[in-house]
């Protein structure tokens, strides 16, 4: 069966293993009842339960929510919380910049897409690694073939002031034995004393404890979505309770312009009727 | 001072106010003083997108290709998206946001359109090359944020043959005279599905016809995005003034359901460790 005969088994019905709420009566999450059998679980296993199905052990947990807590920056700088605060100046409503914001963080040079790639990186490394492969030999190759390596390296500047807390976070909760978290040191050194010297940033810190609890990239990838969410309501609430566009207004010198010089419409464009 | 660099656009200030601009230039083009007056919407984006003035041929195009996609109707995931805002009385921008989320996906959406780009710029019109890697299933990309799509790009994967629309939207597009992968399209459409297995989509007819205006594939994605808010955009006020109690909400099974809970103890979350659900 394929085809509209395959689509016509799915009208206005959706068979599921997600979960459901049962009007007036229970929700059931992922086969448990929600506010029975799941009401203990703190927001942030209820969200990894939804990803994986699975539970963590409390250490794990601790770990997790700090990997979120030390990169929530609410500074508006920063490209995605700046849109948060640019809806703030713009009396657009909150939550409607925080969906902006955070669907911004789904970047190349940060955020998701760097965290994806680290995750998919340490994963792929650590199973040849341990099937016999050198360290040395795949990360020249990833760098040639993807020409860096994400996870190592930062935009705007080289140190990464959330790697030290981080790691006494993991130390404190015996953590740091991890495969891919020594896996991913492994590779900073390689980088650092290569012609790049490349140090290790927050990106590759969190994909491997990820990848150390169990977290595939695609996994992670979901997991990251609130990451930098509470950094942005204060850059939002500060542009809104100040008077409207008063952040980082852009005067028109601010354009620099390198395109072509002034010319007439008319005088070059066979489309216009009037031209 | 900081500044943004820019090779589309160009003020000058107003003599008492740094913040207010005199005049516009896009692309060279007095925007107030003349594009105004002059020039046609389409002429406009086709403008900003490519930097230069469209030739007749390309602004036909341009203008065939954006009345094909305005609105590609309720029963599209974006539209049906947009219209799960307005129903429940959402912002309209997150009825827009909404389309935009779901009608940027790779199976009927701007990335699958992204992603026929990038195939005509590897095999262009060697017809023996895209019959060998249309056979080819996509592969997803375990590093990728894009989930990768069950079928090849620009080929509808529930489709019996190719829909009325869609033939004439390429025959309407590939008779301009600019269109010269259109054209190609059309006359090796049939070789291709059967290589693909599938018939042809809206989506690949869109493709080729960003590809003969110009664009680059990441251009061809934004565009896609903009030319199809229109009917999200209408579909959800519409669906704002008709009210939920006329909106489908569906029938679930639920294949796990463990039944109303009986008492808190008997289903203890600690049971979930290592259970997969």
């Amino acid at each position: 069966m394929n085809g509209p005969e395959l689509l016509e088994q799915h009208v206005g019905m959706l068979v599921t293993r997600a979960g459901a709420f049962i009007p007036g009566e229970r929700a059931v999450f992922r086969g448990y009842d929600l506010h029975t059998s799941l009401k203990d679980l703190d927001w942030l296993e209820l969200y990894l339960f939804g990803i994986t199905c699975r539970r963590f052990t409390a250490q794990q947990m601790k770990v997790l929510h700090s990997m979120w807590t030390y990169t929530s920056y609410p500074d508006a700088r920063l490209w995605n919380n700046r849109v948060a605060a640019l809806a703030g100046t713009a009396r657009s409503p909150g939550n409607l910049g925080l969906a902006a914001a955070s669907a911004v963080s789904d970047a190349q040079l940060y955020g998701r897409g760097a965290d994806i790639r680290a995750c998919e990186f340490l994963t792929r490394a650590r199973i040849q690694v341990e099937g016999g492969a050198d360290l040395e030999a795949l990360v020249r190759v990833e760098l040639k073939e993807k020409r860096g390596i994400a996870g190592y390296g930062r935009p705007i500047v080289a140190a990464d002031e959330r790697i030290a807390p981080m790691m006494a976070r993991v130390r404190e909760y015996g953590m740091d034995g991890g495969k891919h978290l020594k896996l991913a040191f492994e590779v900073e050194k390689i980088l650092f004393e290569g012609r790049l010297r490349l140090r290790m940033n927050y990106a590759a810190l969190a994909a491997a404890l990820a990848a150390d609890c169990g977290l595939s990239p695609k996994q992670y990838y979901l997991l990251g979505f609130p990451v930098f969410l509470a950094g942005m309501p204060p850059c939002y609430l500060d542009a809104a309770e100040k008077p409207e566009g008063q952040l980082f207004p852009l005067p028109c010198q601010m354009l620099s312009y390198k395109g072509v010089p002034h010319r007439r419409w008319h005088a070059t464009n066979p489309a216009s009727c009037s031209g | 001072m900081e500044t943004i660099h820019t090779r589309i656009w160009q003020e000058q200030a107003e003599p008492d106010n740094p913040f207010a601009a005199l005049s516009c230039h896009c692309h060279g083009y007095d925007v107030y003083g003349e594009l105004l007056a002059q020039a046609s919407w389409i002429e406009y984006l086709f403008l900003l997108f490519r930097g230069e003035a469209p030739t007749k041929q390309q602004a036909r195009l341009l203008e065939g290709l954006a009345i094909a996609l305005a609105n590609p109707g309720p029963r599209d995931a974006s539209v049906h998206a947009a219209m799960c805002g307005g129903v429940g009385g959402s912002t309209s921008a997150s009825c827009l946001m909404a389309a935009l989320a779901v009608g940027a996906g790779a199976s009927g959406g701007a990335r699958e359109v992204f992603n026929a780009m990038q195939d005509w710029q590897v095999r262009g019109i060697d017809l023996a090359l895209w019959q060998s890697e249309l056979a080819v299933k996509p592969v997803d990309d375990p590093a990728d944020i894009w989930p990768a799509a069950g079928h090849p790009a620009g080929f509808d994967p529930y489709g019996v043959r190719c829909t009325t629309p869609v033939l004439q939207t390429l025959a309407h597009l590939a008779a301009l005279d600019c269109a010269p992968s259109l054209s190609w399209l059309q006359d090796h459409r049939v070789a291709l599905e059967t290589a693909a297995g599938l018939p042809l989509a809206m989506i690949g007819v869109a493709a080729a016809a960003l590809r003969d205006l110009g664009c680059t594939p990441e251009q061809g994605e934004m565009l896609l995005l903009l030319l199809r808010l229109p009917g999200a955009a209408v579909h959800a006020l519409e669906q704002k003034g008709t009210g939920y109690k006329n909106f489908p909400f569906f029938q679930i099974e639920l294949e796990n359901d463990p039944g109303p809970a009986k008492s808190s103890t008997e289903q203890n979350a600690e049971n979930l460790v290592g259970g997969a659900a």
